[in-house]
């Protein structure tokens, strides 16, 4: 197909031009820039905007709060992504629908309701304030938000691995002697783990970025509820492009450095697995 | 009963979890959908409703700056999708149709704007265009602005929404295969011709799948746009940033009137993603062969 292409069909030099001109004025030189911006980082800016103990506060919750997130995505995404593959019920068809609606929300949307909701004075909040919970404005309305925003990853990961699963297989097992949930221990669930390491890789990805949301529930105090975003963003407005840069070459190293991590899980378990 | 009986077949009393675990798990799942899901969506059109339908229409309509920012918000997010719809287009075309050197790192590049978290987006543009950026001082003595202006705002918002429309469209092309295309150029079909007549039919459904997806988000945009639109009150704040701007200013009903209508444009997307998903459905099941 691809050299009788190359003859008979039109337009390679065109889509090929318009596509490397395009990348090339959106995507090759902004992160050119960037790149050039970081290397040209003498150490003590670098020290003075990302090493310093505010910054690395900052760091430290974005990936805290993130990594807590994601893991908490993984168990809520499993079971709504088992609620829908197996079971019937009433509306399945409508809470399947809502499970995308985190992708389709504006993040400013989800800070600003999640943060009211949880509010003292809140729907949510009226009930857990009593209990000595304050989410709104604390850490844990970060990862409340965060949960929000990463549950669609891990549900629309796993259920298409759940469809694909063969009835022989768990009838096997039956048939066998195993209980439901030991089938499920020992036979489901190792064939889940990948879909749900992805699942968990993308939920962290998102939230490691994540700033339209955090800041309006998190109060942004520093040192406490602030986040690496917010640290950049006011870099920014002090003009301080430097700094900025440095704090972003920071989040986006240890981003790589945990989605390496991941993506060789995801690999040594394919590799032993099954 | 099991789940799914003409998948599964006739039931199989093995299969199946004990009714009680059932029941359980499915309460516990509608209960996060509920709290993680319906109860804020309510909870906004409660809140933009609560003072009344006039008032309502007041926050959204009456308001100069609010009124100015959901203008912005249509005008911005159209231009951006719609250069990513030409681009999507001719990457795909190039990337499904053709092999050559680079192809790979060709895909990676437009994937990359993912990978990028939308504040250091923001930031590739004023390392760009700022007053201290590469371009920016140069552009400036042309009298020429880019931070802090519309064409800022389309710029940064066609960056994180580069990827969507050429996704789609890649596997899409792929799975379809050259062979109806070629038939045209053999049959003596122009480029023009061809790609008209029997490629974007055969896509169509697909692009406007992707045109939905990176819709939403353009306009739904927030960290990115942030970074770079300077947030000057009816001139750069689209409808998110007036949002965060009318919180900030404690107007919390003004708030949630504007973040309910970005609700009901998110809740309008999921509706029309289910309907061009069936649409896609049926063309592969109606497909010769």
């Amino acid at each position: 197909m691809t050299s009788a292409n190359r003859h008979v069909l039109p337009g390679l030099r065109l889509s090929l031009s318009v596509t490397g001109l395009y990348l090339l004025l959106l995507v090759i030189i902004p992160l050119a820039a960037c790149v050039i911006r970081a290397v040209q980082l003498s150490p003590a800016e670098f020290v003075a905007a990302a090493l310093t103990r505010r910054a690395l506060a900052a760091v430290a919750l974005t990936f805290g709060a993130s990594f807590v997130a994601a893991f908490v995505d993984v168990a809520l995404g499993l079971l709504v992504a088992w609620v829908l593959v197996r079971y019937d019920f009433p509306m399945r068809k409508f809470a399947d629908a809502l499970v995308d609606l985190p992708f389709a929300l504006p993040t400013a949307v989800a800070g600003l309701v999640y943060a009211s909701l949880y509010s003292d004075g809140g729907w949510i909040g009226q009930w857990l304030t009593p209990l000595g919970f304050h989410v709104a404005y604390t850490r844990l309305g970060i990862v409340v938000v965060l949960v929000f925003l990463g549950l669609p990853f891990v549900v629309r990961t796993v259920q298409p691995v759940l469809e694909g699963f063969d009835a022989e297989v768990e009838e096997a097992a039956a048939s066998l002697g195993a209980t439901r949930w030991q089938t499920f221990r020992a036979v489901l669930l190792p064939q889940l783990t990948p879909a749900l390491l992805t699942g968990f890789a993308l939920a962290l990805a998102r939230a490691l970025g994540e700033y339209g949301s955090v800041i309006f529930i998190s109060g942004n105090m520093p040192f406490r509820t602030e986040i690496a975003s917010k640290l950049i963003v006011e870099q920014l407005e002090q003009f301080n492009e430097g700094g900025a840069t440095a704090i972003a070459v920071v989040l986006l190293g240890a981003s790589f450095i945990m989605l390496g991590v991941v993506n060789w899980l995801e690999r040594r378990r394919a590799y032993y697995g099954a | 009963m099991a789940p799914k009986p003409n998948e599964y077949g006739p039931p199989r009393r093995h299969l199946e979890d004990p009714p009680w675990v059932r029941r359980s798990l499915i309460a516990a799942a509608l209960l996060v959908l509920t709290l993680l899901i319906v109860v804020p969506m309510a909870s906004v059109f409660y809140q933009a409703l609560r003072p009344g339908l006039s008032d309502y229409w007041g926050h959204l309509v009456g308001d100069r700056e609010t009124r100015h920012a959901i203008l912005l918000t249509l005008f911005v997010a159209p231009l951006a999708v719609l250069a990513n719809v030409v681009f999507g287009v001719a990457a795909a075309w190039a990337v499904a149709r053709y092999r050559f050197p680079g192809r790979t790192l060709l895909v990676t590049l437009i994937d990359l704007p993912f990978s990028v978290s939308p504040v250091v987006a923001g930031l590739l543009f004023v390392l760009l265009f700022g007053r201290n950026g590469y371009f920016g001082p140069a552009l400036e003595e042309w009298g020429i602005r880019v931070l802090f202006t519309v064409p800022g705002l389309i710029l940064v918002t066609t960056f994180v929404t580069l990827p969507f429309v050429a996704r789609e469209l890649i596997p899409l092309l792929e799975s379809l295969g050259p062979e109806e295309e070629l038939a045209a150029v053999s049959l003596g079909a122009s480029g023009w011709q061809m790609f008209r007549l029997v490629t974007l039919p055969n896509i169509q459904w697909g692009l406007l799948y992707g045109v939905i997806l990176a819709n939403t988000r353009a306009m739904g945009e927030f960290g990115a746009v942030y970074v770079v639109s300077g947030k000057i009150a009816g001139a750069t704040d689209t409808m998110p940033l007036r949002v965060e701007k009318l919180m900030m200013e404690y107007d919390s009903p003004a708030a949630f009137a504007v973040a309910s209508l970005l609700t009901l444009l998110a809740a309008t997307t999921l509706l029309l993603k289910a309907l061009v998903e069936r649409k896609m459905k049926q063309q592969l099941t109606d497909a010769p062969g």
